[in-house]
């Protein structure tokens, strides 16, 4: 107890007694302390939690990203009322692109544009049909083109197209709809012999010569072919079309369907039975029958349509099959029919299939009500439920696939919005082979986008996950072995001196921006590789046995030279070996090349039949290697440092030779430090983007040979995410990519870690 | 040799050659960018070689000798040389001839074996254009107004053309700092106006309210007008003033060309320059290299921007990470329950920063850019809509993401550091009656400084080089304007920056030109590589100091 006795002259009288402030003002000063206390207590633990917080965000946002790409397309019902136009047959049935106005086309001549909210008539147009014919048949070109046809009686037809004029009064978007003739609205002749025209079909070419085709059956069961060029003169403006027909066989069988490709090469006509009969009519007057399918295999088929682009067939069954068909090419360069995938198959027959506009996928419905939303390359299918009591005859979905339009026996129509975001995007369409348009066999393929609205998507992530894994290979197969034994040698073999400038040096390596490694290896290995070639073989060959041989004379050299370098030097003294033998390697590479590869390394591959890029796996291997020697290094040195002294001590005092005690003491016990510095390194490898972006050639190839690119994840993240549309599939799978990156580092990284702790522990223990 | 093979000293050479071969490795590639960044400033000397390949017309070349290599003769046909049947090797020169304007490339491969005798031509000059690269020819006449004013080998002739590229150098300098300063304020300040009125629109101002904040834009917008209309007349009366001079050369091949001294940076006659006065102009050409902006699609000029760029953001990225690193291992370390929970914390924490950078860059795109600047446009820059003021990259997001990349080492590094410290130090302070934070604040985190600085030093030098995720989140090849101006609010956090690091991959890997750009990919690289080498010898250095002091104390 401390006696705090009065001072002798304290001050002024009636002074306190003590040097401590009074109590009141203690009290206040220590609930001051404890205020201060308690706000660092919630300061620091909040802004603890804040950043534990924020990095566990970097999950949940990448997952909330990727989440709507697996969800499945969902409707909700809006309107009901009954079909503008009731008498007569719909034959089409179409929604405009910002999903207001619907188009029905009748079997009679008529075009009405409706509301598409209540069904109110906006606009109706008659087909300008000559007196004294009537219509025979109907058939749409492909939907992107607006355009239809009409044949009549008389052998005759009419070509007609919907456009629409845009006026923005009063800041209101307004639609006004117009029907437009390109080959004027006078009907051309088909058939000269004037005979009704009971199916036809028509396209217009895609590209280059401005063409159309149209595909007709007579009532009398001939199949003919017409031709449309149409010129307009330049200084009056008058449009002249000249047709020219020609006849083409055709087989038993009454025709029901046909479709004529964008290239107009390819006709394709449905019978009643069920089969589909291929023509090759690239040359008209050589038309040829090239194959008949029998795709309904035993069933009637009763819908059938191309999707966007013209390249696949979908074809509905009368059992509710449906299946995707294109035309495949073989070895001999001839074309046939392929069924290519089958969809979730419907209860009921198939009535209607309305492709979407810009995406290979396409809607279904059925007698018993049904709808179906499928999609090609994924062979998702994305809905699929009754919508309706009733049969249901025929559906309309819009450009942007928002909204669609379901018409029912009854001349009822159901409008409903739609979202359907994200069909290209299934696990089978990731990971599996998919055997897209146009190909000969399912493949593999990353080909994100193209110049074309028509373009199918590639979204398969194995080339890049191979390219990924190819890149992380040959990365470990350089970095592993030296890094290790660089490890075992620093933290046990050389002396404390060199170690100290040997370890700082690692962590500078392990620092370098990895930009300055791609461009060193992208602008001057690769070249300096591809000049050089039999010097890097004869390097990577040579060089461990001179080093050994090295040792080897220096154990023979008399003990006076030797006994200048203590023990722990080696490593100093095979500096200059390994530098003198670069400069023999580079300095001999050409007359190697001379002497045993006909003059260049480079064309003797080619030659025996290897792919040589000039920036390929191997350089990546040394470049990626580079920046992932120090991680291994440093963690697989500390392990091997951290091995206890007594237990090598012991070792070597039993008489064991040092590199015996290397092997059965210190690299048992640091074996799992060893380990996880290699997972750690592999991990660094995996995510590594600026060296594979600048020293592969980024073409996503599914092959491990190490003279060619590769395009790995996290690369192709770094070149296309800056440019796909924000929301996009296409976007999405690239945050799932580097999701994909971001677990699959995280787990590698954490097993690492729990090794190193564990191997901690049992140190510790010993 | 058996004996030796058994007693295991094979693999002791084999594992030491693997640490030789690392040490190569790394000193190999600092001194590969050192000499060839260093390299490119040197005025190197200007050949002239008469070449007279066979079944072509012989030539004189001048240029810079590039480099030199020798490969068989089977890879310089397939090249295109013509090499005779008995010739095994042949030994080419890359001969940077410049003059891209005139020859169909600026950079060409010739066989020694074709060459003539070398020589110097004392004459001959070297002229750094603003455009086209450099230009190698002989003087004939220096023109002033379209006349003839004085030929080369007349007397003063060199004094006269040195006086009028700085003339034009000046004038052009002036003219720079008017549009840059000027006019760019202005625009700054006339495109606000326009947003100003647009918000006027958005509020639905109506009255006098509307009526006089419709005035005062006016008038400031004539004001601004009027002011832009003297710098126009001023610019062009300079931009007359620097067309009156040019200079006729004369070429390799004898072709005289007119080249308006407006468009030369720099005239030197290499080969007649002293080394004394070869090292000033080496300086001058450093220093030109690291104030000025880049000209020819980044392939020439400085890196200035680049480097401004660099450490802005990295200075708005210690600012946001430093705080919070240190408080989440404090908290991680003196007050967290250690138990599984904060084990679990600490090893995610630790993980993050194995995680591919580029995946941070795509977290940020997402999330900062889109997301978060989004909702940030719509709420404070609903004026500038359609086109984005935050939602879109820029130097504030690439900071934040950069901050979120490297939260992890500053919490290891601080984490570390804390946990160091005795734990009789923190008892001494308790029992003497400190509050926990008192103990914390002025003992424990005064002691841990130095770990903290070590952490705050290796994050700057890991954004520093960070690549990846910039590409996503706000750096672009060329920002037209610095991030840090004289136009409240002075920094400009949502403008595009430009990047050492994406300096080099865009100008070695995007450019035009590769060849011309190589020297300066090198030059950008050693900038780069020095700043970082500095920084991680500066934490290294610290952290050992540490460990010293420590041990000494726990003892």
């Amino acid at each position: 107890m401390l006696n705090i006795t009065e001072p002798p002259a304290a001050g002024r009288t009636g002074a306190s007694s003590s040097l401590l402030p009074d109590p009141s003002a203690r009290q206040r000063l220590r609930r001051l302390r404890t205020l201060k206390d308690k706000c660092s207590r919630w300061g620091i633990t909040g802004a603890g939690f804040g950043v534990v917080f924020a990095l566990t965000l970097i999950f949940v946002y990448l997952f909330y990203e990727v989440l709507p790409v697996f969800r499945s397309a969902s409707i909700d019902p809006q309107a009901q009322y009954s079909l503008p136009l009731t008498e007569g047959t719909t034959s089409e049935f179409l929604l405009e692109r910002y999903e207001t106005l619907g188009i029905q086309y009748t079997e009679q001549g008529s075009a009405v544009f409706f509301e598409a909210d209540n069904g109110n008539i906006r606009e109706r147009f008659e087909i300008p049909v000559p007196e004294d014919t009537a219509i025979s048949s109907f058939a749409t070109s492909e939907v992107v083109s607006n355009a239809v046809i009409y044949g009549l009686d008389d052998g005759q037809a009419i070509i007609a197209g919907h456009a629409y004029d845009f006026s923005y009064p009063d800041d209101q978007r307004r639609i006004d709809p117009r029907m437009e003739y390109p080959f004027g609205e006078s009907p051309f002749t088909v058939d000269e012999d004037g005979a009704a025209l009971t199916h036809v079909a028509m396209q217009a070419s895609a590209r280059g010569m401005d063409r159309t085709v149209v595909a007709a059956v007579t009532e009398d069961q001939r199949l003919l072919l017409t031709t449309l060029t149409s010129r307009s003169n330049l200084l009056t403006g008058e449009v002249t079309v000249e047709s020219d027909t020609h006849p083409i066989r055709f087989p038993d069988g009454e025709p029901m369907k046909m479709l004529v490709d964008k290239s107009l090469r390819n006709l394709f006509v449905l019978d009643t039975e069920g089969r589909i009969h291929y023509y090759d009519i690239e040359n008209p007057a050589q038309s040829r029958l090239v194959q008949t399918v029998d795709v309904g295999d035993g069933d009637r088929v009763t819908a059938m349509d191309f999707m966007t682009g013209t390249v696949s067939l979908v074809m509905g069954t009368e059992t509710g099959e449906l299946s995707q068909w294109f035309l495949v090419r073989d070895e001999d360069n001839r074309y046939s029919l392929e069924r290519v995938r089958d969809f979730t198959s419907h209860d009921a027959p198939i009535t209607a299939i309305t492709p979407e506009y810009r995406r290979k996928g396409f809607l279904a419905v059925d007698e018993a009500g049904q709808l179906g939303i499928h999609y090609g390359t994924s062979a998702r299918t994305l809905y699929l439920e009754t919508v309706s009591e009733r049969p249901l005859r025929n559906v309309a979905v819009s450009p942007v696939n928002g909204r669609i339009l379901l018409l029912d026996n009854q001349d009822r129509v159901q409008a409903a919005g739609l979202w359907n975001e994200h069909p290209q995007i299934s696990f089978s369409a990731l990971w599996n082979r998919v055997w897209y348009e146009g190909r000969s066999d399912p493949e593999y393929i990353w080909q994100s986008s193209s110049g074309s609205d028509e373009f199918e998507s590639k979204f398969s992530l194995v080339p890049l996950s191979v390219g990924t894994l190819k890149a992380a290979f040959y990365a470990m197969l350089f970095a592993m072995p030296l890094a290790i034994a660089g490890a075992i040698y620093t933290a046990y073999f050389m002396t404390p001196k060199l170690r100290g400038v040997v370890k700082p040096t690692i962590e500078i390596m392990e620092a370098l921006p990895t930009v300055i490694l791609g461009f060193l290896a992208g602008l001057w290995l690769a070249p300096f590789a591809e000049r050089n070639l039999p010097a890097i073989f004869s390097f990577l060959l040579f060089m461990p046995l001179l080093m050994l041989l090295f040792g080897w004379g220096w154990s023979r050299l008399p003990l006076w030279i030797r006994g200048r370098v203590p023990e722990g030097w080696e490593a100093a003294l095979l500096v200059p070996v390994i530098l003198l033998f670069g400069y023999v390697a580079v300095v001999a590479s050409p007359w190697l090349e001379v002497w045993l590869f006909g003059g260049s390394m480079r064309q003797w591959f080619t030659e025996i039949g290897i792919t040589y890029d000039q920036r390929n796996a191997l350089i990546v291997g040394i470049a990626m290697g580079f920046a992932v020697i120090p991680t291994i290094f440093s963690i697989a040195e500390d392990a091997v440092f951290t091995v206890p002294r007594h237990l090598t001590q012991g070792s070597l005092a039993l008489g064991a030779t040092r590199w015996q005690t290397v092997k059965g003491v210190v690299l048992p016990t640091a074996s799992p430090g060893i380990f996880s510095g290699v997972m750690m390194g592999f991990g660094r490898a995996v995510g590594e983007t600026m060296i594979v972006l600048m020293a592969t050639g980024n073409s996503p190839v599914v092959n491990f040979n190490i003279f060619e690119g590769m395009r790995t994840l996290s690369a192709n993240i770094a070149v296309e995410l800056p440019e796909t549309a924000v929301g996009s599939s296409h976007f999405r799978v690239l945050f799932l990519a580097a999701l994909v990156l971001l677990t699959l580092t995280f787990v590698v990284n954490t097993l690492a870690e729990i090794i190193r702790q564990r191997l901690r522990q049992r140190y510790s223990n010993l | 040799m058996k004996e030796w093979l058994k007693s295991g000293s094979p693999w002791i050479w084999l594992n030491g050659g693997a640490v030789a071969l690392c040490m190569i490795m790394v000193v190999g590639l600092i001194g590969l960018i050192a000499v060839r960044g260093f390299s490119h400033f040197w005025p190197a000397n200007v050949v002239s070689i008469p070449v007279s390949m066979p079944g072509q017309i012989p030539v004189t070349v001048i240029g810079e000798v590039t480099r030199q290599e020798t490969v068989t003769a089977a890879v310089a046909r397939d090249s295109g040389m013509t090499v005779e049947e008995d010739v095994e090797l042949v030994t080419r020169h890359l001969i940077k001839r410049g003059n891209r304007d005139q020859f169909p490339s600026d950079f060409a491969w010739f066989p020694e074996l074709y060459m003539g005798e070398w020589s110097y031509p004392d004459d001959i000059l070297m002229i750094e254009r603003r455009e086209w690269g450099n230009f190698y020819g002989y003087p004939v006449i220096l023109m002033r107004e379209g006349e003839r004013y004085l030929e080369a080998g007349d007397e003063g002739f060199d004094a006269a053309l040195r006086e009028s590229v700085q003339r034009s150098v000046d004038l052009h300098h002036e003219i720079e700092t008017i549009e840059r300063r000027e006019v760019g304020r202005i625009n700054t300040l006339l495109e606000r106006l326009r947003l100003d009125e647009r918000r006027i629109e958005l509020d639905g101002l109506t009255g006098a309210a509307r009526a006089d904040e419709e005035a005062r834009i006016a008038a400031q917008r004539e004001a601004l007008n009027n002011e832009y209309a003297v710098l126009r007349d001023d610019l062009d009366a300079l931009y007359d003033s620097t067309m009156r001079d040019s200079l006729v050369m004369e070429m390799s091949d004898g072709r005289e060309v007119t080249i308006s001294l407006s468009e030369i940076v720099r005239v030197t006659a290499p080969n007649k320059l002293s080394l004394f006065g070869k090292v000033g102009q080496y300086f001058d050409r450093l220093w030109e290299f690291f104030t000025e902006d880049p000209r020819e699609a980044n392939t020439e000029g400085g890196i200035f921007p680049a480097i401004f760029g660099t450490v802005t953001m990295v200075f708005v990225m210690s600012i946001i990470v430093t705080p919070f690193g240190i408080l989440a291992a404090i908290y991680l370390r003196e007050y967290a329950r250690q138990g599984l929970m904060t084990r679990i914390i600490r090893i995610s924490v630790y993980n993050l920063a194995g995680v591919p950078s580029i995946v941070y860059g795509v977290f940020g795109l997402g999330f900062f850019v889109y997301f978060m600047g989004g909702s940030i446009d719509e709420m404070f820059y609903e004026a500038a809509l359609p086109s984005p003021t935050f939602g879109t990259p820029g130097l504030f997001w690439a900071s934040l993401t950069l901050a979120l990349l490297t939260l992890p080492i500053v919490i290891v590094s601080t984490e570390e550091g804390l946990a160091r410290i005795p734990s009789t130090i923190r008892q001494g302070s308790l029992a003497l009656g400190a509050t926990k934070s008192e103990t914390l604040w002025k003992v424990i985190v005064p002691l841990a400084t130095p770990a903290m600085m070590t952490g705050l030093i290796l994050a700057i030098a890991r954004a520093a080089g960070e690549v990846a995720p910039l590409m996503l989140v706000g750096v672009v090849k060329l920002a037209p304007t610095l991030p840090v101006d004289g136009v409240f609010p002075f920094i400009h956090l949502e403008r595009k920056i430009m990047h050492l690091g994406f300096h080099i991959y865009d100008v070695g890997f995007q450019s035009p030109n590769v060849e011309a750009a190589r020297p300066l990919v090198y030059a950008t690289a050693l900038v780069l590589v020095m700043l970082i080498v500095v920084l991680n010898l500066a934490a290294i250095s610290i952290r050992n100091h540490l460990r010293e002091r420590y041990r000494g104390e726990s003892d």
